[in-house]
């Protein structure tokens, strides 16, 4: 018996026999004899509920996680605070056993949950409005991409080499598929070559795409870019931290045509690099371009203010082949998490935690200086991350700051073969100025 | 209870807080220049923890999971959602784990993750596996870009077409799209399977493969799976394995086996991890030898007795998902193939198409079966058949919904009038069947002597029907404070 499989064998009997079958082997009898499997799996056999909790704990406690040593690695994936009722109310069964909404009556929740998500993220990018959410922030860069080549004639989407590098790598994946050449932008002193850019976007540009904070956490100033691209027709796509909206200037206040980007550091916890989420929010005359589900506002018949999945003439159930996207399941319930952060956060919250970051970082930054034991890569404003150059190996400094239980940044030289001795620090609110102090003497020792 | 019926925006007033934060003492640096901040305020709700938690708690009662009921929703695999899993995946040292920690750092995760890998290969017939996919369509494009760089490699340039059945999954023409394909739709026959004139009659060089489901979307065998499988492999063609079925076949049958090339598999369905509202999934995409050099980055592979993360394909498609996957969802789908074991697995596709069995057996009599055979873990009915067409399928999965029930999917596969698609799965109890099965026989009867119940409902729940039309030509995607 099995504790998930309520059948009893007097069940199973009873069915059979009112099937007509004498056997559980009969319902099976058209698979061809050649292609049946005529052996039993080769797994382990089944585990009770304490061997099986013994053993994935087991497997859990090789690791060494954010939850015992201070964090100060980033560079896409962010140890911010999560309020603990993210938790709590996302986990309530209701939300997490039920699936997309397609029953309106019996799954408001889920539906006014995603309209709250929709109302947040475009409040927060200053774009018109949003979807429901797509896999991950990287993904979320290449359907935003997608969307550009549906837009007009052309072939290349431009990019700049500010952008996450693993962001550029799906972007490649995506447009080779289409035959779509993506040119990328160098980097001059941190920031997006602009005279570069100016020389390469022309007629056969669909989109430009640029990140801010960028990848080493330097704030771009995109007005510039925002004109070249619209000079040529081409849609500007921005790849945003959410939590930096709480301060920085917004991908609608640029005149941005799509804001992209990933919202883990909304209420989701690192795990290992997922679930996360994706979102994505445009102007209003890309509303019907836009992928996966959308939550609209409508009435029943008796007037009652409702909700229900809408626009669904985009999507793949009903445009099949001519769809944009073909995105179906996505990830409604870490856009949950992300809903309750925002609502937990607010206002207010969202812009100390952002204010926080960018001052604790700041603090580490000129703390680091002090030692003489680093030099600054860029000289440009930054929001919770930078770049410092220093003597060793950032992997062998890496591994002497987990000796003494802190860890340590990214390792640039891993997504920029050529960059040696090159770190990038990350500095959330979640970080003490004790810890920082401690980072900061161990660094001075070490190097 | 009453009808709790307020946004959150519509809670907040000015000066609530729902956060605290530690205080921090340099407070009044500001070190970022005046044009690159903010201008535009924020309006996000101001509201207190305890006015957050009491509205969400509403939210959550008004829907619907399968912890509350039978969720019979076809081609979904709404099966139970075991509580040891939301546990492990839990663990701080998994939740707390961040993407880029050294290798030593990482250990039990990648073991973890490998160790899932060779279970699916086995399940499924396949020679290697990928976990980064994070739902079945992104397992979709990501096999079909496999494909293309299988052919690419070859030099076979001219194949640019996917065939895909006219019973297909919506997603399946559309990956192809986005992966660069033409699609070519091919017939079903009149059982719902492949037409197999009509699939020679498709054939030619500019093949590159046909994607599948079985058991089909009718939930029937595909019988000439072997002869489809010489069909494309003689044209030239690969063969791909939409894994949305899966659930039937555990332990019995493995698409490797049926001379499939490239697999997905979702395990938000076969393997017991929540649907969460509409993700997150996963959707590892398994391959045969021929193609492994071509799967994406990285490749988690051991050494000894370390595990590692190999990025020196030169020939992978490259990244389709930052970092590794959704890894959350895979420790889950992981600690559910070790409760139910190589049997646990094989009993379950057995149950679920018992299950299946069993409920078309007792439905036949009162609503259409347009195919007449032993199912496997879903079938399918047409609405009511064509003397009472007065009254649709929605209207019959609307009144579903006034007995408790979710309703089943309805108007797929596209090639069955009115069809309303059952998938029981195999937690369900045969008492938890044979009730669900009395309310059916109920709507019947109502809708021959009482129509109108079914048309005006669902008449029980605090929502009528809704108006779809008006929100998808007025669409109002947000909400905006009152002038």
């Amino acid at each position: 018996m099995f504790p998930y499989i309520p059948n009893t064998k007097q069940d199973e009997e009873k069915m059979l026999d009112f099937i007509g079958k004498s056997s559980i082997d009969d319902l099976f009898e058209d698979i061809p004899k050649s292609i049946a499997l005529n052996r039993s799996l080769n797994l382990d056999h089944p585990l009770s509920e304490v061997e099986v909790s013994k053993k994935v704990s087991t497997m859990a406690n090789k690791n060494i996680s954010t939850d015992e040593y201070p964090c100060f690695l980033g560079a896409g994936a962010y140890d911010h605070y999560i309020p603990s009722i993210v938790p709590r109310l996302m986990f309530r069964s209701e939300f997490y056993t039920s699936y997309t909404p397609y029953q309106p009556e019996i799954n408001q929740g889920t539906l006014q949950v995603i309209f709250e998500f929709q109302t947040m993220i475009a409040n927060l990018t200053g774009m018109d409005v949003s979807n429901a959410s797509l896999y991950d922030g990287p993904t979320a860069t290449a359907e935003a991409a997608l969307i550009a080549l549906d837009k007009q004639k052309g072939n290349t989407i431009v990019v700049s080499k500010s952008v996450h590098p693993e962001t550029r790598r799906i972007l490649k994946t995506y447009m080779d598929c289409k035959d779509v050449q993506v040119k990328e932008i160098d980097i001059k002193d941190g920031a997006t070559d602009l005279e570069q850019l100016k020389s390469t976007i022309n007629k056969d540009t669909l989109g430009v795409i640029v990140q801010n904070p960028n990848f080493f956490g330097v704030i771009e100033d995109y007005t510039d870019a925002v004109e070249l691209a619209h000079n040529n027709k081409a849609l500007m796509i921005m790849n945003v931290d959410p939590i930096s909206l709480g301060i920085l200037k917004t991908p609608g206040e640029y005149g941005a045509d799509i804001a992209v980007g990933e919202g883990q550091s909304l209420g989701n916890p690192l795990n290992f690099g997922g679930p996360y989420l994706g979102f994505m929010a445009v102007k209003k005359s890309l509303m019907r371009k836009m992928p996966g589900r959308i939550v609209g506002q409508s009435e029943d018949h008796e007037g009652n203010r409702a909700f229900t999945l809408t626009l669904q003439a985009r999507e793949q159930h009903i445009r099949r082949e001519k769809a944009i996207s073909n995105i179906c399941s996505n990830q409604a319930l870490n856009a949950l998490a992300a809903t309750i952060y925002m609502a937990t956060l607010g206002k207010k919250g969202l812009k100390e935690v952002a204010m926080q970051s960018s001052q604790k970082a700041h603090y580490t930054y000129r703390e680091l200086l002090k030692t003489g034991k680093f030099k600054e890569v860029y000289n440009k404003p930054f929001f919770k991350e930078f770049v410092f150059e220093t003597s060793m190996d950032i992997d062998q400094l890496n591994n002497k700051l987990l000796e003494k239980g802190i860890i340590g940044g990214f390792n640039i030289e891993k997504a920029y073969p050529n960059r040696k001795n090159q770190i990038l620090f990350c500095v959330t609110e979640k970080r003490t100025k004790e810890e920082i102090d401690n980072l900061v003497n161990v660094l001075e020792v070490i190097l | 209870m009453k009808n709790y019926d307020k946004l959150i925006f519509e809670i907040s007033r000015e000066d609530r807080i729902g956060y605290t934060l530690p205080k921090w003492e340099d407070d009044n640096t500001q070190d970022i220049p005046q044009e690159l901040l903010r201008q535009e305020s924020l309006v996000l709700p101001e509201v207190s923890e305890n006015q957050i938690v009491r509205h969400y708690t509403a939210l959550s009662q008004k829907n619907y999971g399968v912890d509350i009921g039978f969720y019979p929703l076809g081609s979904c695999t709404m099966k139970y959602n075991p509580k040891i899993n939301e546990d492990m995946a839990g663990l701080p040292k998994f939740t707390a784990l961040h993407p880029y920690q050294s290798e030593d750092n990482i250990q039990g995760a990648l073991e973890l993750m490998y160790n899932l890998s060779d279970s699916l290969c086995e399940i499924t017939g396949m020679d290697a596996i990928s976990l980064q996919p994070a739902a079945g369509a992104h397992g979709e494009l990501t096999g079909l870009m496999l494909i293309k760089a299988y052919h690419k490699k070859r030099g076979d340039l001219k194949r640019t077409k996917i065939i895909v059945p006219d019973s297909a999954h919506g997603t399946n023409p559309a990956s192809a799209h986005v992966a660069g394909f033409d699609v070519v739709e091919v017939k079903s026959d009149e059982n719902g399977a492949v037409d197999l004139e009509s699939l020679r009659a498709a054939l030619n060089d500019e093949i590159a493969g046909l994607m599948l489901t079985n058991p089909s979307t009718l939930g029937l065998f595909e019988k000439n799976i072997e002869e489809i499988a010489s069909l494309i492999h003689e044209a030239g063609g690969l063969l791909y394995y939409d894994g949305a079925n899966m659930n039937a076949i555990m332990g019995k049958a493995r698409p490797g086996d049926m001379g499939f090339d490239v697999v997905h598999l979702n395990l938000h369905k076969t393997f017991s991890t929540p649907h969460g509202g509409g993700g997150p999934g996963s959707g590892p995409v398994g391959v045969k030898k021929s193609l492994m050099e071509f799967l994406p980055l990285p490749i988690i592979e051991k050494k000894e007795d370390r595990f590692l993360l190999n990025y020196d394909y030169p020939d992978s498609i490259g990244k389709v998902k930052s970092f590794y996957g959704n890894f959350g969802v895979l420790v889950r789908a992981y600690t559910y193939i070790l409760t139910m074991g190589g049997e646990g697995l094989e009993r379950a596709s057995e149950m679920a198409v018992l299950n299946a069995n069993y409920m078309q057996e007792r439905l036949r009599e009162h609503y259409y079966l347009p195919v007449e055979d032993i199912c496997k873990h879903e079938f399918v009915l047409g609405g009511l058949g064509q003397p009472l067409s007065g009254v649709s399928t929605l209207d019959i999965t609307k009144r579903m919904i006034d007995y408790g029930y979710h309703p089943p999917t309805m108007y797929f596969p596209l090639i069955i009038h009115e069809a309303l698609m059952i998938e029981p799965t195999e937690t369900e109890s045969l008492e938890n069947l044979e009730e669900f099965i009395q309310v059916m026989i109920k709507i019947s009867e109502e809708a021959r002597e009482n129509p109108e119940l079914l048309k005006n409902a669902p008449n029980n729940t605090a929502i009528k029907r809704i108006d779809e039309v008006k929100a998808a030509r007025h669409p109002v995607l947000k909400w905006e404070a009152a002038e």
